[in-house]
């Protein structure tokens, strides 16, 4: 009999610090110590806390390893799973004041204990390559449910009355999207999942595909029914290999146990999935290239409309949702619309998964109700900004979103107000900047990501961007004129208006926002020829205090290319046309005598 | 899947290993699994202790081990944390005591005072 279980966390950010490894030491360790029938090893899918990772927790007892390496499996085998002594140095400490308090339990620490999980309360909680873990937690009871008790119209009803809106960024209203693909009485629809997460700093869906892959299945199925559609298609990015492994496994799984396939729960409904990988093209996150891309062509948007609940896939209607929406979708089923409406905003109802990252300290995975303020995300949850710097800017959306400055902190976080605000939902992206940030070089990363994803069928994205991309430099290099801002403000408006799809029409948005919000910062660079974080290369200057040098050489000895001179017990001297401003003497000086300007 | 009770089987035979993750027993069954605990003979006791919770389908129960209490001679040791009730203590135990402890103390409430502690020692 199975008296313990560990769970280790075999996400992508914990596979990729070597937790499989140590599952499989786990394992031979387990044989070894003779308890191979009492305490068995799960691979679960992500936890969220990915920066303390590889993680594990061993249940009943719930205690929370940390930062685990290989050599530690015979101690914790030895110690923990046959004797019962907690290994102490293992356990999870959290920062409380200047004091590390030991937390015994996941559930406990800061970061779990405002979480409301709906989309990931599978994820690190089963296993995601065992379909019997998943029909244990009630896994396929709303697929049967809908299909004996409900009718398609009610299964619709249901969504609509829930609330729930696009998780993948525009925020859409679920039930109406799929109410429109199922008044068109045609033979043949589709239902397509969007997995091609391409945002810079976002891994959401990947945590929803590789630690609950039955639930998007599952959900695709049901919405299926609900339109009228017998095939899916799953369109995930080739670069997620671990979300694509174990989607496969569960689509074979499903096959095997009659989940999917024909006559599913004796109902008479046939219902199929297959995955396509997409080859990490930006643009094909838009529905329209999605679709054109599945279809087998190069993924160019088309016009909308006719909308894909229309004329989707193939020319027949098609909805496309996105991986969190559909992991929303089974609970919503089972709980009921009320249970999912009681929770977020009037604007938006249920919670949200965000992928925190950037300049915090819990980089990770979390999920909150909507209307949770940014505040209580990055220093109740994240654990605040690192290094005792201070909050600067949190940038939602990715290239299509914007920068929020500390003014906005304790806004409610829903699709409207962010909006308001200038940025937008996005997929779940929250980056966070401290002041070392410059604002100016954050809008011109984003440019640049959108000038290389741009597809170049419509002139505004392909060449509009370039062009933004061309002042955004020469304003970094220090060339810029107060003229620039304004043109650069007009095009912005003009790409807004005239891009074909989505990724031309939101691309300029890191510049608009960190242009009303953060104006001072463009005009140091243009007028003073000055970029107040130190970032911008070609504005800086590194000089030496000659009264704090003790020249002592090593600055000199440090310098790449020989720009430093200077006698020993001298002060040195920096050539300033021959610096290439890496920095390295600064770091390297004992005596704080370099500075940056 | 041809009908929701295959779907039910299948949930019923697996809920039990999962259900051991979410550790919120109100009753807490604590076994010492210390060296000395180990060596007069806890394991058994544990895996007897596992085997009846899940047979008699205890959902608010959670076994767990703990290190040596310091009354070595006195091993095996059980500890029951029940809710509104003193802790109870029993040593000396053994896989044949447990079904006894289950029903009258676990299931009925009532600590099986002749296997505890004071019972023993006096």
């Amino acid at each position: 009999m199975i008296r313990t279980q560990v769970l280790i966390c075999g996400g992508t950010g914990c596979s990729s610090s070597n937790s499989m490894l140590i599952a499989d030491r786990m394992e031979e360790e387990i044989v070894k110590q003779g308890l191979a029938d009492e305490v068995k090893v799960v691979r679960t899918g992500c936890f969220g806390l990915c920066a303390l990772g590889p993680v594990m927790i061993v249940y009943p007892e719930g205690t929370f390893y940390s930062r685990v390496k290989p050599e530690d499996v015979p101690e914790i085998v030895e110690e923990h799973l046959l004797k019962g002594r907690v290994v102490d140095r293992l356990v999870y400490r959290e920062s409380e004041g200047d004091e590390k308090v030991e937390v015994p339990s996941l559930q406990e620490t800061g970061f779990y204990k405002t979480q409301l999980r709906v989309a990931l309360h599978n994820c690190g909680v089963i296993n995601p390559e065992d379909i019997e873990e998943y029909i244990a937690v009630d896994g396929y009871a709303a697929l049967g449910k809908v299909l004996t008790e409900m009718t398609p119209e009610q299964v619709i009803q249901v969504m609509k009355d829930s609330g729930l809106r696009g998780r993948g960024g525009a925020g859409f209203p679920t039930g109406l999207k799929w109410e429109f693909a199922a008044r068109n009485k045609v033979p043949q629809k589709y239902v397509v999942c969007n997995a091609d997460e391409g945002d810079p700093g976002a891994f959401m869906d990947r945590s929803v595909l590789e630690g609950d892959p039955h639930a998007v299945l599952e959900a695709m199925a049901i919405a299926g029914y609900a339109i009228g559609a017998n095939k899916g298609y799953i369109y995930v990015r080739a670069e997620y290999p671990i979300a694509v492994k174990r989607l496969n496994l569960a689509i074979n799984q499903a096959r095997e146990y009659g989940l999917l396939g024909n006559d599913i729960f004796g109902s008479g409904f046939n219902f199929d999935i297959e995955t396509r990988l997409g080859a990490g093209a930006f643009v094909c996150g838009e529905e329209t290239a999605l679709l054109t891309s599945i279809e087998g062509n190069r993924g160019e948007p088309r016009a909308k409309p006719p909308f894909p609940a229309n004329k989707g896939l193939f020319g027949q209607p098609t909805i496309i949702n996105n991986v969190e929406t559909l992991a929303n979708i089974p609970q919503i089923i089972l709980k009921g619309a009320d249970w999912f409406a009681s929770m977020g905003t009037e604007d938006s109802k249920g919670t949200k998964v965000f992928a925190l990252g950037g300049k915090i300290v819990n980089t990770g995975l979390v999920e909150i109700p909507l209307g949770t303020t940014l505040r209580e995300i990055i220093f109740d949850i994240g654990g605040g900004i690192p290094n005792g710097r201070k909050f600067k800017a949190a940038q939602t959306g990715g290239p299509s979103g914007g920068c929020i400055p500390a003014k906005f902190l304790d806004t409610p976080i829903d699709y409207g107000n962010l909006t308001k605000i200038g940025s937008m939902m996005g997929s779940g992206g929250l980056i966070v900047m401290d002041d070392t940030t410059c604002m100016v070089d954050v809008a011109r990363f984003f440019l640049d990501f959108t000038v290389d994803e741009s597809c170049g069928k419509c002139t505004p994205c392909r060449i509009g961007t370039r062009r933004l991309l061309e002042m955004l430099d020469k304003i970094t290099s220090g060339n810029g004129t107060l003229e620039d801002l304004d043109k650069m403000e007009e095009l912005c408006y003009y790409i807004k208006n005239n891009a074909m799809c989505a990724l031309g029409q939101t691309a300029p948005n890191p510049v608009l926002s960190t242009l009303k919000h953060f104006r001072e910062e463009y005009e140091a660079h243009v007028v003073e020829k000055r970029c107040p974080a130190g970032v911008c290369k070609k504005l800086l200057r590194y000089e030496i205090l000659p009264d704090k040098c003790k020249g002592c050489t090593k600055c000199a000895r440090n310098c790449p290319v020989g720009a430093i001179t200077g006698k020993v017990k001298e002060p040195h001297v920096i050539d300033q046309s021959k610096c290439i401003k890496c920095g390295a003497c600064m770091d390297g000086c004992k005596f704080a005598a370099i500075i940056k300007k | 899947m041809k009908s929701l009770e295959e779907l039910a089987q299948i949930r019923e035979r697996m809920k039990n290993k999962v259900a051991l993750r979410e550790a919120n027993g109100e009753i807490r069954i604590v076994v010492g699994m210390a060296t000395c605990g180990i060596a007069a003979g806890a394991r058994p006791v544990l895996n007897a202790l596992v085997e009846s919770v899940v047979k008699e389908d205890l959902k608010n129960v959670t076994v767990t081990q703990t290190g040596c209490i310091g009354m070595c001679r006195l091993e095996p040791i059980v500890e029951v944390f029940a809710p509104d009730q003193d802790r109870v203590t029993y040593v000396k135990m053994t896989p044949d005591k447990v079904p006894e402890i289950i029903e009258k103390h676990i299931k009925g409430g009532h600590p099986v005072t002749k296997y505890t502690i004071g019972a023993v020692e006096n």
